[in-house]
C-alpha cells in the first residue's frame, strides 16, 4: 500500500465514522426507549426525519434575521425541542396503552406510527427534494493531508459530545438513575417512588432529541431532504441488533462499526460486483452473519426465561 | 391471542371443520356466489377479486407462521418474490406450463424458507423480526441489481402456457384458478391447525420452552411452519406474476411485507377466517381510497401530489386503530355481532 492508498483508506474510515455517528445516534434512541419501556420503536427514522424538516423550516425562517451560525444553532435547538415534544406526545397517546402487549403488536403499532408521521411530513412538505440549509463549508479540510468534509467532523464531534452527555446523565443524575432503575424492573422502580410514566415519556423525549440531532446532521451531509430519508431509521436497526438491544455502549459501537463497514464496502466491494449501491444492504448482511454466530448481538446478554 | 368461539364437549366436536350446520350452508352459498361472480362482474371487479384471493393464500401462509407458530416475520414479500421470479424465469427460459410452474414456485420458495428457518431457530421475537427484515432487503436488492438474471427494474414479462388449455390471459379464468387455489389453501390451513402438528404450532407460540418440555420438537415444528408458510407465499407470488403478466421488484417491497402483517392484525391473529377478512380488507382499501381520491385529485390538482401521503397516513391510522381498540381484529367484531344477535331480543 502506498501513501495514496493509505490516505484513501483513512478518508473512507473517517467518512464511515461520520455515517456511523448518525447510526449510533439513531441506535441510541432505539436503545433508550427499549431499555426503559421494552418497546422497540420502528418510528425512530420518522422522528429523525421530522427533526430534520423542522430544522430546515426554522433555519429558512431565521436566516434572514440572524447570522448564519446563530440561525442554524437556534434552529438546531428549536428542532430538538419540538421533536422531543412530538415523540413524547406519540408515547402518551399511541404507545402507552400498548405496554405489556405481545412483541408483534408493539412493533406494528410503532410501524403504524411511522406511517402516520411519514405521511404527515410528506403531506406538509411534499414529496419533492428540498434544499437543506447548512452553515458548513463545502471545501474539505485537510487533516494530515487527508481531505475530510467539514460537516463530517462536526457530525462526529457533536455526536460524541451528545453521547458523553447522555452517558454522564445515565450514570450520575437522579433522573438517569431512575431510568436505569425502571429499565431494570418497572414494578420495583414504581414501588420505590419513581414516576414510571414520566420516565417513559422522558425516554421518548431523549430519543426525539438524539433523533433530531441525527436528522440535522444527515440533512447537512446529504444537502437536501426527502421523505425517503426516514429509511435511514431502518438501516440503523442492524446497529442496535449488532450491539445488543439492552446495551447503550453496544448501540454506539454497533453504529460506528456499521458506518465504517458500509463506507468501506461502498469503496472497495461495490466496483467488483457491478451496478447497485452495496451500501444499502451491507448492514443487513453483517447483521445476518452476526445473528447466526451470536443470537443476542455482540454485547447483549442472554435472557433467562422461566416456564 | 386467538378468539375462543364455541364451547365443545367432545374431541369429535372439536375436530369438525364447520362449527355448525348454518355455517356449512352459508359457506356453501358463499362459494356458489363466488363461482357465479364472473357471470355478472366486470373485468376490474374480477381483477380485484383475484387480488383478494391471492392475498388470502399468501396471508394464510403468514398466519401459520406468525399467527399460529408465533414466529414473527417481516419478510413475507421476499418469499412471494422468490416464487414469482421462479415462475418468470422457468416460463421464459424453459416454457414450462402454468400447472408445473405453480408447484415449482411453491417448492423453490419453501427451499428459501428452509434456508431462512435454520439460522432462525435460535432467534426469537425482535431478533427474528430484524433477521427476516434483513432477508427481505437482501432479496429486494438482488432482484433489483442482478440484471443479467432479473432484468432489474424493467422486470420479466410472463407468457402463460397451460397443460389443460386454460386461457390465463382471461380475467375470469384467472379468477377461477385463484378461487380454487384459495379454497384449497383455506381447507388445508383449517385442517392443519386442528391437527396434531397445528396444536404443536400453537404450543410453540404460547410458550416455546414449555412446549419443548411436554415433548414438542421445537426445531422440527419451527422449520415445518417456515416451509409451509413460504410454500404458500410462493404460490401467492406465482399467481401475482400471472395476474399482472409482468413481474418487477416493486411488487414485493418491504411495504408489502408490512402490509401482510397488517392483514393478520386487522383480520384477527391466529384465526383462518380472520386472515381471509384481513386479506380482503387490506386489498380493497387502496381501491376504495382510489375511488374517493380519484375524483378529488382531478377536482383539486394541487392535491394530487399529496395523495400518496394521505394514503400512507390512513394505512398507519388503520393499523393503530385496530391495535388500540380492536386487538382481535375484524374476526373479533364479527363474533361480537354474532353473539349480540344470538339471544335477540333478550338481553341474555
Amino acid at each position: 500500500m502506498d501513501a495514496m492508498q493509505v490516505k484513501f483508506l483513512a478518508m473512507g474510515i473517517i467518512n464511515g465514522f461520520a455515517v456511523g455517528a448518525i447510526y449510533a445516534l439513531l441506535a441510541l434512541g432505539f436503545v433508550v426507549i427499549f431499555k426503559a419501556t421494552d418497546i422497540f420503536n420502528f418510528a425512530q427514522g420518522e422522528i429523525m426525519m421530522f427533526g430534520a424538516y423542522m430544522a430546515m423550516l426554522m433555519s429558512n425562517a431565521l436566516v434572514g434575521k440572524l447570522g448564519i451560525v446563530a440561525a442554524f444553532t437556534l434552529a438546531f435547538l428549536i428542532s430538538s425541542f419540538t421533536t422531543a415534544l412530538l415523540a413524547s406526545i406519540c408515547e402518551m397517546t399511541v404507545v402507552r396503552p400498548m405496554l405489556g402487549k405481545p412483541v408483534l403488536s408493539i412493533i406494528m403499532i410503532t410501524l403504524g406510527l411511522a406511517f402516520v408521521l411519514r405521511g404527515g411530513v410528506e403531506f406538509i412538505w411534499g414529496p419533492e427534494e428540498l434544499p437543506f440549509y447548512k452553515p458548513f463549508r463545502d471545501a474539505p479540510l485537510l487533516v494530515q493531508g487527508v481531505p475530510i468534509a467539514e460537516v463530517r467532523l462536526y457530525t462526529i464531534s457533536t455526536s460524541l459530545i451528545l453521547m458523553g452527555v447522555f452517558f454522564l446523565f445515565f450514570k450520575y443524575s437522579n433522573k438517569g438513575l431512575g431510568m436505569r432503575a425502571t429499565a431494570e424492573d418497572q414494578e420495583t422502580a414504581f414501588l420505590m417512588g419513581i414516576n414510571v410514566k414520566r420516565i417513559f415519556t422522558m425516554s421518548w423525549a431523549i430519543a426525539g432529541i438524539v433523533g433530531a440531532v441525527g436528522g440535522i446532521f444527515l440533512g447537512s451531509t446529504v444537502g437536501n431532504l426527502v421523505p425517503y430519508l426516514s429509511h435511514m431509521g431502518l438501516r440503523a436497526l442492524p446497529a442496535v441488533i449488532l450491539g445488543g438491544m439492552n446495551s447503550i455502549t453496544g448501540a454506539i459501537i454497533g453504529g460506528l462499526i456499521l458506518g465504517v463497514c458500509e463506507n468501506l464496502a461502498g469503496t472497495y466491494i461495490a466496483p467488483h460486483i457491478g451496478g447497485g449501491d452495496i451500501k444499502e444492504i451491507t448492514s443487513y448482511v453483517i447483521v445476518l452473519v452476526v445473528m447466526m454466530i451470536r443470537p443476542h448481538g455482540l454485547f447483549g446478554t442472554k435472557e433467562i426465561e422461566r416456564v | 391471542m386467538a378468539v375462543t368461539r364455541y364451547c365443545t364437549r367432545t374431541y369429535l366436536q372439536d375436530q369438525r371443520i364447520f362449527p355448525s350446520h348454518s355455517a356449512k350452508i352459508s359457506l356453501t352459498l358463499f362459494v356458489i356466489f363466488l363461482a357465479l361472480l364472473p357471470a355478472f362482474a366486470g373485468q376490474y371487479l374480477l381483477l380485484v377479486a383475484s387480488l383478494c384471493g391471492i392475498a388470502t393464500i399468501s396471508v394464510l401462509g403468514l398466519n401459520i407462521l406468525t399467527g399460529y407458530t408465533g414466529q414473527l416475520s417481516l419478510g413475507h414479500a421476499a418469499f412471494m418474490a422468490i416464487g414469482g421470479y421462479t415462475v418468470a424465469l422457468t416460463g421464459e427460459h424453459f416454457h414450462l406450463p402454468f400447472e408445473l410452474n405453480l408447484i415449482l414456485a411453491g417448492v423453490v420458495a419453501s427451499i428459501a424458507g428452509l434456508v431462512v428457518a435454520i439460522p432462525s431457530l435460535r432467534l426469537k421475537g425482535l431478533y427474528l423480526i430484524i433477521t427476516t427484515m434483513a432477508f427481505q432487503f437482501i432479496v429486494e436488492y438482488v432482484l433489483l441489481h442482478w440484471e443479467s438474471l432479473t432484468e432489474g427494474e424493467r422486470g420479466i414479462p410472463i407468457h402463460a402456457y397451460s397443460l389443460f388449455q386454460l386461457n390465463l390471459d382471461d380475467r375470469s379464468q384467472q379468477f377461477y384458478v385463484v378461487l380454487v387455489l384459495a379454497i384449497a389453501a383455506t381447507i388445508f390451513t383449517k385442517n392443519l391447525v386442528m391437527s396434531r402438528t397445528g396444536r404443536a404450532f400453537v404450543a410453540v407460540r404460547d410458550h416455546d420452552i414449555a412446549a419443548e418440555i411436554i415433548g414438542v420438537n421445537l426445531a422440527k415444528h419451527k422449520i415445518m411452519s417456515f416451509i409451509t408458510s413460504s410454500f404458500m407465499a410462493g404460490i401467492g407470488g406465482c399467481l401475482y406474476a400471472y395476474v399482472y403478466q409482468r413481474i418487477t421488484p416493486e411488487i414485493f417491497t418491504f411495504m408489502v411485507s408490512i402490509e401482510y402483517v397488517a392483514m393478520i392484525i386487522v383480520g384477527g391473529m391466529g384465526t383462518v377466517v380472520g386472515g381471509i377478512l384481513g386479506a380482503c380488507f387490506m386489498t380493497l382499501l387502496p381501491q376504495f381510497l382510489g375511488l374517493i381520491f380519484g375524483p378529488l385529485s382531478s377536482a383539486y390538482p394541487f392535491m394530487s401530489g399529496r395523495l400518496g401521503a394521505i394514503n400512507i397516513m390512513i394505512y398507519g391510522m388503520i393499523i393503530i386503530f385496530f391495535l388500540l381498540f380492536e386487538p382481535e381484529g375484524l374476526f373479533g367484531i364479527w363474533i361480537r355481532i354474532k353473539n349480540y344477535w344470538k339471544p335477540w331480543p333478550f338481553k341474555y
